[in-house]
């Protein structure tokens, strides 16, 4: 019989990225008879096992892989087809990023599984052993609770941030399993090439306190200036919602919402954003949201801890002025 | 380049929120009143994206749409924006099915079609937003799949595709034939001309049902899922947003940064 939880590990830079640990925490508390492990897959792997174990996976499957330019989907499926031969898991989590969102699928067309996207929360059904997953759907507008089939594998990957971490304890020890690979880059289907990082003048999206972010009401580019400015002022960075990207005001990469960056800031600034149910998805994370908007009815202030309603462009330059005083003073 | 892409019908993502309803029995949204349902957005920029190879390529591109209620103006906008044909698959069978019934159910119709070079969809579809059939497809044709694509490009039988990740775009390459699935930094989708919408009412347009792809009821619909809906709902949240008011912008500018000073937040 299946038991257990199997967690795709994600690293980077040479260590566990945080959606490893929220993975680890989710499995951890959903209760699931069996064993919690989790599969790393990397140049170097095996140094990770240990944090890996204090934040509670008690199998940790390593994946030895050449150092390739990027995510590589063939010798992710060949890594973790190894690892679920190995750990034979009722359940396996994803991370819904860049590598679950692509990784995910085909994993579960492979495995005759039920794939649940971007989940919030989860749950188990104990009688049934069914995983109930709490998931978005249009555009965040509405969520549905979705279970897979009795029986068959079933699989999730979780948003970013959802889930939280267990508290690290360095005490918890694990198993440590190799996992011999047979993958030949140059014999793969699909070829990575390169991975080119855009450059990001300043602070980045992911990382910054404080996003100043314009919508399609700022009417073109030169708004943009304005809220570059504040960004400076307030040592944060600048983000948009999708119109602004789409026509091209700004870089795709400035995009905040359910297919762009999730961010989860202090303070997020939203100029001239309606506040469709898609970019919240991308905002809603943050400790406070301010919003400036013509129009009183926006879906933007529902969200908002404080609002002005009011031209951007007189509100913007007042604004500006007043926070200059304030750290200058 | 013989490309085919698959479209889905969706209620308006524009949809304010405000007029936004579901049937929580059927567990699906309700159409809000005056608003016509529309292509899902990412569909549009595969369509672009399948343009702008038979741009620089030549050749025909096939779109293929499963739904039910469609609306002939809606499904029919990429023949206007300049596609060539035009496969509904539209069946009371396929009601209900998930991304593993729909990918087998357009794979088969794709199969039907004949050979292609390409087959694109786009990156997920904004009611579901599961972005599994893309993938679901490519497993039932046995084709390379390459995901959330930014750009697309056909070179001595290869593709080659930048896909969006965090910080970038990653490079990669395939042999054709192969299936892409497309974001919107592929660019917006070209407006139909006004002698596009003519040409696209003298467009072919072939219907099937699940019988004509060779599928059986067992297979396809709510029948042939793998992931079931158990409830849909609206999550209630309640608005505590703080107005700021004064006399005028300054007035009010100065409240806020002296309220964002006191809640430690700048």
């Amino acid at each position: 019989m299946p038991s257990g939880v199997l967690v795709i590990g994600e690293v980077a830079q040479g260590r566990l990225a945080p959606i490893t640990g929220e993975l680890l925490g989710a499995g951890r508390r959903l209760g699931v008879p069996g064993p919690l492990s989790v599969l790393l897959v990397g140049p170097d792997p095996a140094p990770l096992a240990a944090e890996a174990a204090a934040l509670g996976a008690e199998r940790v499957y390593l994946a030895q892989s050449p150092a390739l330019p990027g995510y590589w989907p063939e010798l992710y499926l060949a890594a973790a087809e190894a690892a679920l031969a190995q750990a034979r898991p009722a359940i396996v989590l994803l991370g819904h990023t860049n590598i679950g969102r692509d990784l995910a699928p085909r994993l579960a067309c492979r495995l005759g599984a039920g794939l649940a996207a971007d989940c919030l929360e989860l749950a188990l059904e104990p009688a049934s052993g069914l995983l109930v997953a709490t998931r978005p759907v249009y555009g965040g507008s509405a969520q549905a609770e979705v279970v897979g089939r009795a029986g068959q594998l079933q699989m999730a990957t979780l948003r970013p941030r959802a889930f939280a971490a267990l508290e690290p304890d360095p005490s918890r020890r694990a198993e440590a399993i190799p996992l011999a690979l047979s993958f030949d880059p140059a014999q793969a289907a699909l070829q990575v090439k390169e991975r080119v990082a855009e450059a990001v003048a300043g602070v980045k999206l992911e990382d910054a306190q404080i996003i100043v972010s314009g919508g399609r009401g700022l009417g073109g580019p030169e708004a943009f200036a304005q809220l570059v400015e504040l960004a400076g002022l307030l040592g944060g960075a600048v983000g948009a919602s999708r119109p602004p990207c789409d026509s091209g005001w700004v870089p795709a990469h400035y995009q905040v919402g359910l297919t762009g960056k999730l961010v989860a800031p202090d303070l997020y600034l939203a100029v001239a954003i309606s506040g469709s149910s898609q970019h919240l998805a991308g905002c809603s994370e943050a400790k406070a949201i301010v919003a400036i908007n013509k129009d009183p009815s926006a879906n933007i202030f529902k969200v908002a801890r404080y609002g002005i309603v009011g031209d951007y462009k007189q509100v913007l330059p007042a604004l500006i002025a007043k926070v200059r005083e304030l750290r200058g003073g | 380049m013989n490309i085919i892409v698959c479209v889905k019908q969706v209620p308006d993502p524009e949809t304010p929120p405000a007029s936004f309803r579901i049937d929580p029995e059927a567990k699906r949204a309700l159409p809000a009143p005056g608003v016509a349902p529309v292509l899902s957005p990412f569909c549009l920029n595969a369509v672009e994206a399948a343009l702008k190879l038979k741009d620089a390529h030549g050749g025909k591109i096939t779109i293929v749409s499963l739904g039910s209620g469609l609306v002939p103006e809606v499904v029919k906008k990429p023949l206007a924006m300049g596609a060539d044909e035009l496969a509904l698959l539209e069946d009371a069978a396929f009601e209900g099915g998930d991304s593993y019934a729909t990918a087998l159910a357009l794979s088969a119709a794709i199969r039907k079609l004949g050979a292609c070079d390409l087959v694109l969809c786009g990156r997920q579809a904004s009611d579901w937003d599961a972005g599994q059939v893309g993938i679901g497809i490519a497993h039932f044709l046995g084709l390379p799949a390459i995901t959330i694509a930014r750009k697309v490009e056909a070179r001595d039988g290869r593709l080659r595709v930048e896909r969006v990740v965090e910080d970038g775009y990653e490079v990669v390459e395939t042999a054709l034939p192969a299936l892409v699935t497309v974001s919107n930094e592929v660019g917006e989708p070209r407006y139909p001309t006004l002698l596009g919408i003519r040409a696209a009412a003298r467009k072919p347009v072939q219907s099937w049902k699940a019988a004509d792809l060779g599928l059986g009821p067992e297979q396809v619909g709510a029948v042939g899922v793998r992931l079931q809906v158990r409830r849909l709902f609206i999550p209630q949240k309640e608005s505590h947003c703080q107005f700021i008011e004064g006399e005028d912008a300054p007035e009010k500018a100065s409240k806020l940064a002296a309220a964002l000073r006191a809640d430690k937040l700048i």
